[in-house]
């Protein structure tokens, strides 16, 4: 502690590059922060106990279908409460920018599985009686203006219809909002009926994506899960039952190994804030020269300055590192609100160490060549100026 | 007979560039007794800076023995060194050398951080030092906020801090205007008449010499005069 002014004195120096270089490393843990949350809610293991909804798709892959007849299998399963099927439509709105997910489900079955939807009852009825009925969330709805009563062509990119056109008509005969702001993401799809796809597609008869089932007990989730699959063992179709969270980490797997992706960023990051650190700090110390020769010179041993200068570069390390780690604390909120609470992003115990391991061991890398230098000093040398 | 406070015997230092070979000290003998105020003076290159940093622990003869403060310091290693400077020489510089982001109190508590005093004598010392030097009203000065004379003297306070047996001084008024230079000659022979400092002044100017009590010459690194106490000695 009694070295400490001296460590300041030495940040404080050149008070703007510190603060550019404070900034730096705190954008870069702030990037680490968020990015290391995703990764940990990508990878880590997730325990069924507690959760009443179960999504049942094939074991091989997302894009396996499974046949529409395993819904009576399921629910014959004991603990099983409902059942609902759902399949991924694929379609697009005038351009593939205007992305949105599009499923085509059971409509009562759905509604039953996912009171979270409010939708008027006149408007459920609707769904439930018209053929080409689709409902969609409020916040799509906002999106491109529609309203109840407008008819919404999407282009069909995996399913062409019976017709010949490669579009689908809908009619837009509902739509439901979601009160819990962490469920707000789910507004922004499209729901129309299973019949009328299945009866219109002219390959995939009488398959769907997954299944939604309602347990009786969330407490027996795991057990129920478990005899689902045992269901379906060495068949055609094997399934696996999980929670919607891991269903959803899935679909965002296809992209990738996120946990690989992210070390990788990670990595690019750091190892470009090394540079610019250790840049920093060479300078530094470059310019002080005469300084640590002053300080050598009043009794300052060789050991001393190497741990002073190596503590210095750490403090930045770990005010920047910090500050970033409690940027991205902040952040993460946001960004699990807008995977709508299916990203469980929070910063994990794990991620504050695995973030100080990283600053002390960046602070040493980068502090470690100028504290060196300033070790080798000639005192007479550095006092002459040469 | 006391023995002297520092004693050179056949004190040499040559400097080897290349294939050429420097003699910059050409056997030195040289006894500076307890609260002596000696001037080195010389052209540039004569040596003076390179006798001054031996006797201060801070470069090492090629041959010859230096005892200072009762101690033979020319084998001692770096980090021994390093431990006797702090206990035994406080150093001036022509530049001052404060530590910028430092107040003066902060740069002059510097030596006393490798001490075991507690913060808060820490404090009192440098406060008294800084009271010494005429400074108490600018301990929380940075000294980007003080004058060429002021920072020096901030300097002699960080140097007398520690209570060192010997002070040494290499152009400690070089850079200083002839009143500042003035005040800090004056301090320096103060803290030697006053308070028993023996000091070791390198300087270019006769007129500054003149505060010293004897002022010896060196030419090619050979002592050649010793002259006797200064002008201003009795001053």
């Amino acid at each position: 502690m009694r070295y400490l002014p001296l460590l300041v004195a030495g940040l404080l120096r050149r008070k703007t590059r510190t603060a550019l270089t404070l900034l730096s490393i705190a954008a870069a843990f702030a990037l680490f922060g968020m990015l290391d949350a995703v990764r940990v809610a990508f990878t880590a293991p997730e325990s069924l106990s507690g959760i009443d909804r179960l999504i049942v798709s094939s074991r091989l892959s997302l894009t396996q279908t499974l046949p529409q007849a395993y819904l009576a299998r399921i629910a014959s399963v004991p603990g099983v409460d409902q059942v609902a099927h759902a399949d991924w439509f694929g379609g697009i709105y005038q351009d593939p920018k205007n992305f949105f997910p599009n499923i085509a489900v059971s409509p009562a079955a759905y509604l039953d599985l996912h009171p979270e939807y409010d939708l008027p009852p006149e408007q459920r009825q609707a769904f439930l009686t018209t053929r080409t009925g689709a409902i969609v969330g409020q916040a799509l709805a906002d999106r491109f203006g529609w309203q109840v009563g407008d008819r919404i062509p999407l282009q069909a990119t995996l399913y062409p219809n019976k017709d010949g056109r490669d579009y689908w008509l809908f009619d837009l005969v509902g739509i439901y909002q979601v009160t819990e702001p962490q469920l707000r993401g789910v507004e922004r799809q499209l729901l129309f009926r299973y019949d009328y796809f299945d009866e219109g597609r002219t390959l995939g008869q009488g398959t769907i994506g997954w299944f939604v089932v309602r347990v009786r007990d969330p407490d027996q989730a795991d057990q129920v899960a478990q005899a689902i699959d045992r269901q379906f063992e060495n068949s055609t179709y094997e399934t696996t039952a999980r929670s919607e969270r891991d269903f959803q980490r899935s679909f965002a797997r296809q992209i990738g190994d996120i946990g690989l992706i992210v070390t990788a960023i990670m990595a690019a990051v750091f190892f470009t804030l090394i540079l610019l650190t250790g840049n920093t700090m060479g300078q530094s110390i470059r310019e002080r020269i005469p300084e640590l020769a002053v300080l050598k010179t009043i009794g300052f041993r060789n050991r001393l300055l190497l741990v002073l200068v190596v503590a210095e570069s750490t403090l930045l390390l770990l005010i920047g590192g910090l500050l970033g780690l409690a940027m991205a604390r902040v952040a993460l909120p946001a960004i699990r609100a807008a995977s709508s609470g299916q990203l469980d992003v929070v910063m994990a115990p794990q991620s504050w160490l695995t973030g100080l391991a990283l600053m002390v061991a960046i602070g040493v890398i980068v502090g470690l060549p100028p504290a060196l230098r300033a070790m080798r000093l000639r005192i007479v040398d550095a006092l002459a100026g040469r | 007979m006391i023995d002297p406070l520092v004693c050179l015997r056949g004190v040499s230092k040559v400097y080897e560039r290349g294939r050429q070979r420097v003699e910059v000290l050409q056997r030195v003998d040289l006894d500076i007794p307890a609260g002596d105020f000696l001037a080195l003076m010389g052209p540039s290159g004569s040596g003076k800076s390179t006798l001054l940093n031996m006797i201060a622990g801070l470069d090492a003869p090629t041959e010859g023995t230096l005892q200072v403060a009762g101690q033979r310091i020319e084998r001692m290693s770096e980090a021994a060194l390093a431990r006797w400077r702090a206990a035994n020489v406080g150093f001036v510089f022509q530049f001052y050398n404060l530590l910028p982001a430092l107040s003066a109190q902060k740069n002059v508590e510097l030596p006393l951080l490798l001490t075991r005093l507690s913060a808060a004598r820490r404090r009192r010392h440098a406060a008294i030092a800084l009271d010494l030097v005429g400074l108490a009203d600018r301990a929380s000065h940075k000294p980007s906020e003080l004058s060429g004379g002021q920072q020096q003297r901030v300097a002699i306070a960080r140097a007398i801090v520690s209570d060192p047996t010997l002070l040494v001084c290499d152009e400690p008024t070089g850079d200083l205007d002839r009143h500042s230079a003035e005040e800090v000659l004056l301090l320096l022979q103060r803290l030697n008449r006053d308070h028993g400092k023996t000091m070791i002044m390198v300087t270019h100017d006769p007129k500054a010499a003149e505060f010293a009590k004897r002022t010896l010459h060196l030419d090619k690194g050979v002592l050649i005069e010793t002259a006797g106490a200064g002008a201003g000695a009795g001053r």
